[in-house]
């Protein structure tokens, strides 16, 4: 079969299509997510020391409205380059929003999770509609991913602003290393679906709208996929970066899902474990409208010119560039936590 | 006549195609609605706060010397309230943007409560289960209870 074009995604969520890993790099990302809890969980054991000693962002002499006008346009571009580099406007706001703007990240990752919802939301509909998303296979990783997805973002809100910036830095850098070691399989062979996704009746048939054939799927490693969005449900919750680019590998390479199910579905999963960590936020008073709204909205205008602009942008040129942005806001969070840049 | 789970995983792969199609139809509309309907809350709640047609609960001048603070340092500082008690000011502008927030945050929910008889006339009790599951996960954030929002 050949490979195809990738699917029309207007709202930019479909956002790791080409970030997907080879398996030697999932085994890293589960690993490196194993590593975070750990890490996460000592600093949750000492948060109130470490958070009684945290420091503020310097603030900034401009006028209020220059912040919110200056985060519509960000995000406006952060919209339209997420597109053709195929990365989720999540994964790039959090970092350079809390890198260079004078936000303190609880309210950064408030907004990011939100960015991330709203674009998700806007996307789902034509997913679903179009085949591209299949509710049996996200319905059950979702559930797993939004429990995690508390636990997630109530330790994120429990550790020292400091150390979730070196985290996220982390984080970032190892998202660059994942789009540099790209490998994705359009159409991955399973040759026997496993218990669980044969006893859930978790199998499909989407149309490939650019060759026009039908495609049967099924998937295979269910228990295994379902333990990892549980890792991926926390990291969605602690950065509030949205997941896709850690959704697709799994459902993809792991779980054995098509590439274009994988994305779609992925949009799925991320507005349920985005509503449910989005919660965590705002119950906790930590989404303020002035960082979240300018936010959301300059992001999916943007998206919607970033998908209009598909076929004008050369690609490989714009994801270039992206890692380039990526490279540059992981290290400056990285710096920053470390208290190296601040 | 419904059908049930085995039933489901055993159907000609057509059959399955048009029970899927049928469950994403129906989970597509009702996202669909929610999420507009949370957009143009979002909008023009904030277009409200920003031009100063409704007073804030902090005022416009004062933000910049307090977001760069903490959450906890915020609220404590501008006597902003956590969980729902945000209702209580939901007169002001910058409280009311929550309500569109909240709109985005919760639309899942309607369409998973959709998605329930479907799978419960088709006996898939499983599936009617897991949705039940996820709406309970999100009403229990929603509510603070799990997210310690009270």
């Amino acid at each position: 079969m050949h490979r195809s074009q990738e699917p029309h995604d207007p709202m930019g969520t479909m956002n790791s299509l080409d970030s997907c890993c080879g398996q030697p790099a999932l085994k890293k990302l589960a690993l490196l997510a194993r590593a975070l809890i750990f890490l996460a969980m000592l600093t949750l054991l000492d948060g109130p020391v470490h958070a009684a000693a945290e420091s503020v962002v310097p603030s900034s002499s401009m006028p209020w409205w220059f912040w919110p006008l200056a985060l519509f346009v960000t995000c406006f571009f952060i919209g339209i380059v997420a597109v053709p580099a195929g990365i989720g406007g999540g994964t790039l706001f959090v970092p350079i929003i809390g890198g260079f703007f004078p936000f303190h990240l609880d309210f950064v990752r408030g907004a990011g999770l939100l960015v991330a919802l709203a674009s998700a939301l806007a996307a789902g509909p034509l997913l679903l509609r179009g085949g591209l998303a299949s509710m049996r296979l996200a319905l059950p990783l979702a559930l797993l991913a939004a429990i995690s997805s508390i636990f997630g973002a109530m330790l994120g809100l429990a550790m020292p602003a400091s150390l979730v910036q070196i985290l996220l830095g982390v984080i970032v850098l190892g998202i660059v290393v994942l789009m540099l070691t790209a490998k994705k399989s359009e159409f991955p062979h399973v040759a026997q679906p496993d218990r669980l996704s044969s006893a859930l009746g978790i199998h499909g048939i989407f149309i490939d709208g650019a060759s026009g054939q039908a495609i049967n799927w099924q998937v295979h490693r269910t228990p295994l996929g379902l333990f990892i969005f549980l890792l991926i449900g926390v990291m969605a919750g602690m950065f509030g970066i949205g997941a896709g680019w850690a959704n697709v590998p799994a459902l993809n390479l792991l779980m054995g899902a098509p590439l274009k199910v994988s994305a779609g579905t992925s949009s799925l999963v991320l507005s349920l474990v985005d509503s449910s960590a989005a919660w965590v936020y705002i119950n906790r008073g930590a989404v303020l409208p002035m960082v979240a709204v300018p936010s959301v909205v300059g992001m999916m205008a943007g998206a919607k010119i970033g998908a209009r602009l598909l076929n004008v942008l050369k690609g490989s040129v714009i994801r270039k560039m992206v890692i380039g942005l990526l490279l540059f806001a992981g290290f400056r969070a990285l710096l920053k936590g470390l208290g190296i840049w601040v | 006549m419904g059908l049930r789970n085995n039933d489901i995983m055993n159907a000609p792969i057509s059959e399955n195609a048009q029970l899927q199609k049928t469950e994403a139809s129906l989970y597509a509309v009702l996202l669909d609605w929610g999420t507009r309907v949370g957009l143009v809350v979002l909008v023009l709640g904030f277009a409200a706060y920003v031009l100063g047609v409704v007073a804030p609960h902090v005022s416009l001048e004062q933000l910049p010397q307090l977001w760069n603070q903490p959450v906890a340092i915020y609220l404590q500082k501008t006597g902003t309230p956590t969980g729902w008690g945000w209702l209580v000011h939901a007169g002001k502008g910058d409280i009311f943007n929550l309500f569109g927030i909240a709109i985005l945050a919760g639309c899942s929910v309607p369409p998973l409560l959709g998605l329930i008889p479907l799978y419960l006339k088709r006996r898939d009790y499983a599936y009617a289960g897991i949705c039940a599951a996820i709406v309970l996960v999100l009403v229990l954030a929603a509510s603070g209870v799990l997210s310690g929002g009270h």
